[in-house]
């Protein structure tokens, strides 16, 4: 089978997709590639096939949809301004690979009418554009980089990672000024070092000890501010970090060298201290360049959420919906908010009746009952029912700000386990400083001369960085690890709970199984005909984020028929949904539930499918059998839990027979059907009694509440956004293996710092007693202690190296 | 050795002055992308079409 020429995928057998490019006739895997390939090649870039060292990433795109590009011409784009006619603006570029990618941006953005720059950033992935209001739209922008196959979004730099990076420029600046300092220091004290006793005349000592103060000054004034300032808050706060015998260290050393030079008598240590400042400047910078990654992985993530509303501009005449920007809403618009949506703006509830989520914004983890004339806040999310709501306020950026929250809120959180090494560091450190004080005392009264550079070199040699310095950064490095596989952790205790975790409860619908059942069949039970029954029953699912819902919704789109509109449609959570019709109250949902209803029946569903009903209040009408097939991954992932002595659970709302038949089929021992979100919930909190932790892996509405009780959960990506919001973790890539990725990452951290926390007591046991004995010289100190600082750094930066998950690894 | 008195103070001249280049560098964008840059010189426009046999070692 041949391979896209494009983006090397293999071309599916018959497939008639072709581009010429320098004269020959080049294969293409879908449409999507043939576009882009022609787009690139009429605009005369063929020269990017020519040079380019990596196939692009495919062209079928799912991600922004043409008529959602549109939206960012009238919402301010994020970082855009300027004056009179001109705007520029950063956008973000996925999937930059080569050389060639960055020259066929910029040359096809340059032909664009009214743009004016173009710089593309490679290392950052920025893309940088100023244009001519008038003669072109940032929409045309977005639609010409997604004509030659790249996706992009705007990007705000003022939002996020702005302070990061300028933080990492500042320290790059402090690092590069500090390395130039400790050559030059080096170079002029190494005559000093290498003279033997008497060659050298004391004033050409003392020109080099001058020398040396001199060069050592940018170091300790520039490179060394960030150990100053962090000693000087740490006091404020009468708290004791590392930077405390780090800032004491350095300014003992300094001013105990300037005396020593001003008098011409006593040891100087300039060079000690530059290579201490630039050594611990390198551990710096290894874990700020760990968090920025980690950072812009957020960032990238979070510009791929929407930001957009169903208005109604008719309503309540016209009920059309129109998706426009969360930005463009103004006082007045009425919009249509489903299930598992966020509110855009603050509103006052019109139509509907459901519970709201306010926990992202208030803490309050109960759904609240809202009826209509309520208000609502923006960034709340609907839970149960489809409402329409009339906004009071243009919170332009409120959609946004739960964003900002939740990304901030996962990059802030501390876990205990880094809680604990800061409480353990502050004592560390105030006691090393009163030993200090002890050597200090001990040495002044047995050998004066050496009391200084004593007193210094126990200071200096000390390394609390195991503590303060590394466990951040392994932290950083798993998170940035994870969401570049599309873990996204919203909790930071996640990695502890999930590797001391007992029980994994799985559900089932959209978590073991695919989550995209099928219509596999429809009995009617009734009188109407297939195809009412089918436009009925996809008219009550049409607002419904169920996985189910949209199957007979896309089932019904085949199917001719007259379009129906049931406009109450109640949700009745796990159980099914209920709406009336011309007069008659009509009932979708399990058998139970519709048998309330309609009445008995003694109909049977064929057993490897589930089964949805639909009757009214004369009777039963027809049997939809929607059957669900297992995740291709869900086997190894139930395998490794088993293997790693975990109890694997499934609890499911569907019916027994089906929900065993899945368990039987996957090897998990327990399976509970027909289990109702309250029954869920008791059923974990009954294991948590008996001491379990539990682990819960869920997907849709039904889950939010065993979600929040469970120990620590996981929400399947492309879930509603509520289970998201309710999870400790998401996974967006929607694939169940990366359930095993954050466990095997939860256990390589917490063994990542165990082994940094033992190499540190190890260190500090030999180091501090030798220092204190007078048996190590400060730049002995100096090396010792920043050595120690890179092995931790390092050891954690290890957690970036990714091995994705398969059958082998366990 | 009297020399020394006078090149060691130019050495610590020239160390400034290379400090402040420095700054000058790095606030000018000199670092802000140190990849780009290299991959953009390998960009030719005014190379001339392809033949076709040149194609098939680039496919």
């Amino acid at each position: 089978m041949s391979s896209c020429f494009h983006c090397s995928l293999p071309v599916p057998a018959g497939s008639a997709w072709q581009v010429t490019i320098d004269a020959v006739v080049q294969p293409m895997c879908c449409p999507g590639c043939a576009a882009v390939a022609h787009s690139i090649v009429d605009n005369g870039f063929s020269d990017y096939y020519r040079t380019r060292e990596g196939y692009a990433a495919t062209a079928a795109q799912d991600g922004l949809i043409p008529p959602e590009l549109k939206l960012y011409d009238t919402e301010a784009v994020a970082g855009a301004d300027g004056n009179g006619n001109s705007a520029e603006a950063i956008f973000l570029i996925e999937d930059i690979r080569c050389a060639a990618c960055v020259w066929l941006i910029e040359r096809r953005l340059a032909r664009l009418p009214g743009v004016q720059a173009v710089a593309m950033n490679a290392a950052t992935e920025r893309l940088q554009v100023s244009w001519n209001r008038a003669l072109c739209k940032p929409s045309d922008i977005l639609v010409a980089l997604r004509e030659i196959g790249y996706a992009a979004y705007p990007y705000d730099p003022v939002r996020h990672g702005a302070q990061l990076d300028r933080a990492r420029k500042t320290l790059f600046r402090q690092l590069f000024i500090a390395g130039l300092s400790m050559m030059q220091v080096m170079m002029v004290v190494l005559p000093v070092y290498m003279a033997r006793d008497g060659t050298m005349d004391a004033e050409i000592a003392s020109l080099m000890q001058w020398a040396s103060l001199l060069l050592t000054l940018p170091a300790v004034l520039y490179s060394a501010q960030p150990f100053f300032r962090g000693a000087w808050v740490n006091l404020k706060t009468f708290q004791l970090g590392m930077d405390v015998p780090v800032a004491l260290g350095i300014g003992a050393a300094f001013v105990g060298s300037v005396v020593a030079t001003w008098r011409g008598s006593g040891d100087v240590y300039f060079d000690s201290i530059t290579m201490f400042i630039f050594l611990l400047l390198c551990s710096r910078y290894l874990e700020l360049a760990a968090r920025r990654k980690a950072a812009s992985a957020l960032n990238n993530l979070q510009s791929a959420l929407p930001a957009s509303a169903w208005a109604m501009p008719g309503y309540p005449d016209d009920r059309a919906l129109v998706l426009i920007a969360a930005g463009q809403l103004r006082e007045g618009d009425v919009i249509l908010v489903r299930p598992g949506e966020a509110i855009a703006a603050d509103g006052m509830l019109l139509e509907g009746d459901s519970a709201v989520d306010l926990s992202l914004l208030t803490g309050e983890s109960q759904p609240l009952r809202k009826s209509a004339g309520a208000t609502l806040p923006g960034g709340a999310v609907n839970a149960t029912q489809p409402i329409v709501v009339r906004i009071t306020q243009a919170a332009r950026d409120s959609t946004l700000s739960i964003l900002v929250k939740l990304i901030e809120r996962a990059g802030q959180g501390k876990p205990q386990l880094a809680q604990w090494a800061d409480h353990v560091a502050a004592w560390f450190v105030g006691i090393l400083l009163l030993f200090a004080l002890a050597v200090f005392g001990y040495w002044q009264w047995a050998d004066a001369a050496r009391a200084w550079p004593i007193a210094i070199a126990v200071l200096v040699v000390s390394c609390p960085c195991a503590l303060s310095l590394a466990t951040p950064t392994a932290l950083a490095a798993a998170t940035d690890r994870l969401v570049r596989r599309g873990i996204l952790i919203v909790q930071p205790h996640v990695l502890e709970t999930l590797h001391r975790a007992t029980h994994v409860i799985f559900d089932k619908t959209g978590t073991l199984t695919a989550g995209k059942p099928v219509l596999r069949h429809v009995e009617l039970l009734g009188a109407a005909s297939l195809d009412w029954c089918l436009q009925l029953a996809a008219a009550m699912e049409k607002s419904s984020a169920h996985p189910l819902a949209a199957a007979i919704v896309s089932a019904a789109q085949h199917h001719p028929g007259p379009l129906l509109h049931v406009p109450d449609v109640r949700q009745v959570a796990g159980r099914g949904l209920e709406g009336t019709l011309g007069g008659g109250t009509y009932r979708l949902g399990s058998a139970a539930f519709v048998g309330d209803l309609a009445g008995t029946n003694d109909d049977v569903a064929t057993p490897d499918a589930t089964a949805v009903y639909l009757g009214n209040d004369a009777g039963w009408l027809a049997r939809f059998d929607l059957a669900d097939g297992v995740r291709s991954d869900a086997c190894d992932v139930i395998a490794y839990f088993q293997s790693s002595g975990k109890t694997v659970i499934l609890l499911s709302g569907d019916q027994q027979t089906v929900t065993q038949q899945v368990a039987t089929e996957l090897g998990i021992g327990t399976a509970l059907g027909d289990t109702l979100p309250e029954q869920k919930l008791a059923y974990v909190q009954a294991l948590q009694r008996d001491g379990a932790i539990v682990a819960m892996v869920g997907d849709g509405i039904n889950d939010a509440a065993v979600l929040s009780g469970a120990d620590v959960s996981f929400a399947m990506g492309g879930g509603t956004a509520l289970a998201q919001l309710h999870a400790d973790c998401v996974l967006l890539s929607g694939h169940l293996s990366a359930l095993c990725e954050v466990d095997m990452t939860a256990a390589q951290t917490l063994a990542v710092i165990r082994q940094n926390l033992g190499w540190a007591t190890l260190y500090n046991l030999v180091a501090i007693p030798a220092a204190a004995l007078g048996w190590l010289t400060p730049w002995m100190t100096g090396i010792g202690m920043s050595v120690s600082s890179a092995v931790v750094v390092l050891n954690a930066l290890r957690l970036r190296r990714a091995r994705p998950f398969s059958r082998k690894n366990f | 050795m009297e020399a020394l008195f006078l090149l060691v103070p130019l050495s610590i001249g020239v160390v400034f002055a290379a400090i402040w280049f420095f700054f000058g560098a790095s606030d000018n964008g000199q670092f802000d992308d140190l990849v780009g840059p290299g991959w953009r010189v390998l960009q030719d426009d005014d190379r001339p079409p392809a033949k076709p046999k040149d194609t098939d070692e680039a496919a």
